[in-house]
């Protein structure tokens, strides 16, 4: 009964992951689940398994043991490329996008699933395919560069851009997928304080206006402590605790494993 | 006002010929193309063709190569299976020439779909060797399938026609294969602009963060090898019908060399580019022959020393040209048309 409850309950639901380097169990039996449009933040400190779990749940890494349920469905055997048409998107720790192209294909390579237009329309190009891709370029223009604020590079080659502005063209790739939920690693990382404050907006916006669910991994305990509706703390591959901000704040085990020197773990959990 | 890039409108943005200005030239462009036939020579209508059927072969080898980052170096074997079809269909089974076309281009993409399937686990110089493979197993057949190709004496294939009309001169032809090439340079265009094309670039540039973005490898790659070897096919139908004759010695592993240094010369991911590495590659050869011929005769000189040295002339042409200009012909295009079109303020 309770079981059945909790499949209901949670869009995206990870079952005793467990995952190991050689030796190094990355992800040691981690259960937890996220609720359908949430903000559902992970931390924990370095090497603490958060990226792995991440990788786990888009197919980049095969668990050994566990299930991962997306929507009822269980995807944990499903390829990388099914796991986005099922509508997970997912922005990474050091920045996956085309460098070589302009931040405008970037975003348009991000509506691959959800285009129609295969290699006979696209090649004859006037009808289907020119609909297709006009109407998603207006709907790149007005929804996403608009709201991500990157009118000003639309144009610029990937690579010659600052590190922020490309964290921030990957979020709009990301969201050029129309995700049902959206998996951010360290969104804010390398950012000064003025870009991470957009950040924490931008992603409030999508999570309120688009109402996708966000599962977020962030050092930056000002923005989780923050827009977090739940957190979730991982160390040395396992869970060690779950709960609104405010209750991981004051958590022994929590101030703990952040560091073990106490100052500076209260410091930076601002407690 | 013709300053720079600064589109509010989007939909304008879309279009590849983005002005007036374009259009026009390109509109002459074709006019003359069309007058062309009327003034040249039977010798130049010749180079005319072929040039033709390389341009269409080097757009389909840069959709695979230069788009979706799969070398190969068996193309030729792939204008082979094209030229081989359609000479088989049109003597033994009475096909026309015009439903052999399009039936040589899909035999040759199925081919291509079975070469391509060790792209999915093999990459770079690994898939490389493959293609070399292929290249040589299709000239094999070719030779040994005496039953089919009649080894190396080969097939002699009747011209197209059009009613009783016979597209049997160069000058005719021609007009069949400007039709074709811009078919092809049409379809290629469009195709890297819209969904498909994209995918097939992503894969090239970061094949990871491709398949985050729900593109499946493997079916995109293997699109990547039919389309592209339709193209070789076409091509190869096309010139087996314009010499009329077909035999293994037309699709030697060189010409994949050849096929390759286009798409390279010209500027790998572009399609104006393989036009121009096409005609670069077809047409200095020519040029340098005229020359050398011109040159010998004028000179009294050894042609047993001076008609080789073309070779080397050509050779050395194309490595001082990439080390000048490692992005190809269609960099030097663009930087051509970024001057005209911010002239006169362009310093
Ligand atoms: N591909 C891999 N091969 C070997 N070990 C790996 C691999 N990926 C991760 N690990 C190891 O697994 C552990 C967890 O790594 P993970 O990247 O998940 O940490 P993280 O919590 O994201 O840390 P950070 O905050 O530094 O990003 C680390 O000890 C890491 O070295
Ligand atoms: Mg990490």
């Amino acid at each position: 009964m309770k079981d059945h409850k909790e499949q209901e309950a949670y869009q995206l639901e990870v079952r005793d992951v467990h995952l190991s380097f050689g030796g190094l169990k990355a992800l040691n039996g981690v259960s937890t689940g996220v609720k359908r449009g949430e903000i559902f933040s992970i931390i924990g400190p370095n090497g603490a398994g958060k990226t792995c779990l991440l990788n786990c749940i888009n197919r980049f890494y095969r668990p050994e043991k566990g299930r991962i349920m997306f929507e009822g469905r269980d995807i944990s055997r499903l390829k990388v490329h099914k796991i986005a048409a099922l509508g997970v998107a997912r922005t990474f720790q050091n920045v996956e996008l085309f460098g070589h192209m302009t931040v405008l294909d970037n975003i348009r390579l991000g509506g691959h699933v959800h285009l129609k237009s295969g290699s006979i329309a696209g090649g004859i190009y006037f009808g289907k395919a020119r609909n297709e891709e006009m109407a998603f370029r207006r709907h790149i223009e007005e929804r996403i560069i608009d709201l991500l604020e990157i009118e000003q590079i639309r144009k610029k080659t990937v690579h010659t851009l600052p590190y922020g502005l490309q964290k921030r063209v990957e979020l709009a790739r990301a969201l050029a997928m129309k995700p049902k939920i959206l998996l951010l690693d360290e969104p804010a990382t390398g950012m000064n304080l003025e870009e991470t404050e957009d950040m924490a907006r931008f992603i409030l916006d999508i999570n309120e206006e688009w109402g996708v669910t966000i599962v977020l991994i962030e050092h930056d305990m000002g923005v989780v402590m923050d827009i977090s509706d739940r957190v979730c703390v991982l160390d040395f591959g396992q869970k060690i605790a779950e709960g609104k901000p405010r209750e991981i704040r004051h958590n022994e085990q929590v101030i703990k494993a952040y560091l073990g020197e106490e100052d500076l773990a209260y410091s930076r959990l601002g407690a | 006002m013709r300053c720079g890039d600064f589109k509010e409108n989007y939909i304008k943005d879309e279009e590849i010929f983005q002005s007036l200005f374009v259009k026009f030239w390109l509109g002459l462009f074709l006019a003359f193309l069309l007058i062309f036939p009327f003034i040249a020579n039977p010798y130049a209508l010749y180079v005319s063709n072929m040039i033709g059927f390389a341009v269409i072969a080097a757009v389909g080898l840069n959709l695979l190569t230069g788009f979706t980052g799969q070398i190969s170096l068996g193309h030729a074997a792939f204008a082979g299976v094209g030229g081989y079809t359609a000479a088989v269909l049109i003597t033994r089974f009475d096909f026309s020439f015009w439903l052999a076309l399009p039936c040589a281009g899909v035999v040759a993409a199925l081919a291509g779909l079975v070469i391509g399937i060790p792209s999915l686990r093999v990459k770079g110089l690994y898939l490389c060797i493959a293609t070399l493979a292929a290249q040589f197993i299709f000239e094999f057949i070719f030779i040994h399938w005496e039953s089919i190709t009649h080894g190396v004496r080969g097939i002699n294939v009747p011209p197209p026609r059009i009613g009783s009309f016979l597209l049997n001169t160069e000058k005719r032809f021609y007009f069949l294969t400007l039709f074709m090439v811009i078919l092809a340079v049409g379809y290629a265009r469009n195709l890297v602009r819209t969904r498909v094309g994209r995918a097939f670039v992503a894969i090239r540039d970061r094949d990871l963060a491709a398949e985050i973005i729900g593109i499946n490898l493997f079916r995109y790659k293997l699109t990547s090898f039919a389309i592209s070897s339709f193209y070789a096919g076409v091509a190869g139908a096309l010139w087996v019908s314009f010499i009329r004759i077909v035999t293994p010695e037309h699709f030697p592993f060189h010409l994949s060399i050849q096929y390759l240094a286009m798409v390279i010369v010209g500027g790998l991911g572009s399609v104006l580019g393989s036009v121009f590495g096409a005609i670069f590659m077809t047409l200095v050869p020519e040029i340098l022959n005229v020359l050398s011929g011109a040159l010998v005769e004028s000179f009294k000189l050894s042609s047993q020393v001076f008609i080789p040295l073309k070779e080397v002339v050509f050779g050395s042409l194309i490595v001082v040209f990439l080390i000048f200009e490692p992005l190809g012909l269609a960099e030097i295009w663009r930087r051509v048309k970024a001057f005209f079109l911010l002239w006169p303020f362009s310093y």
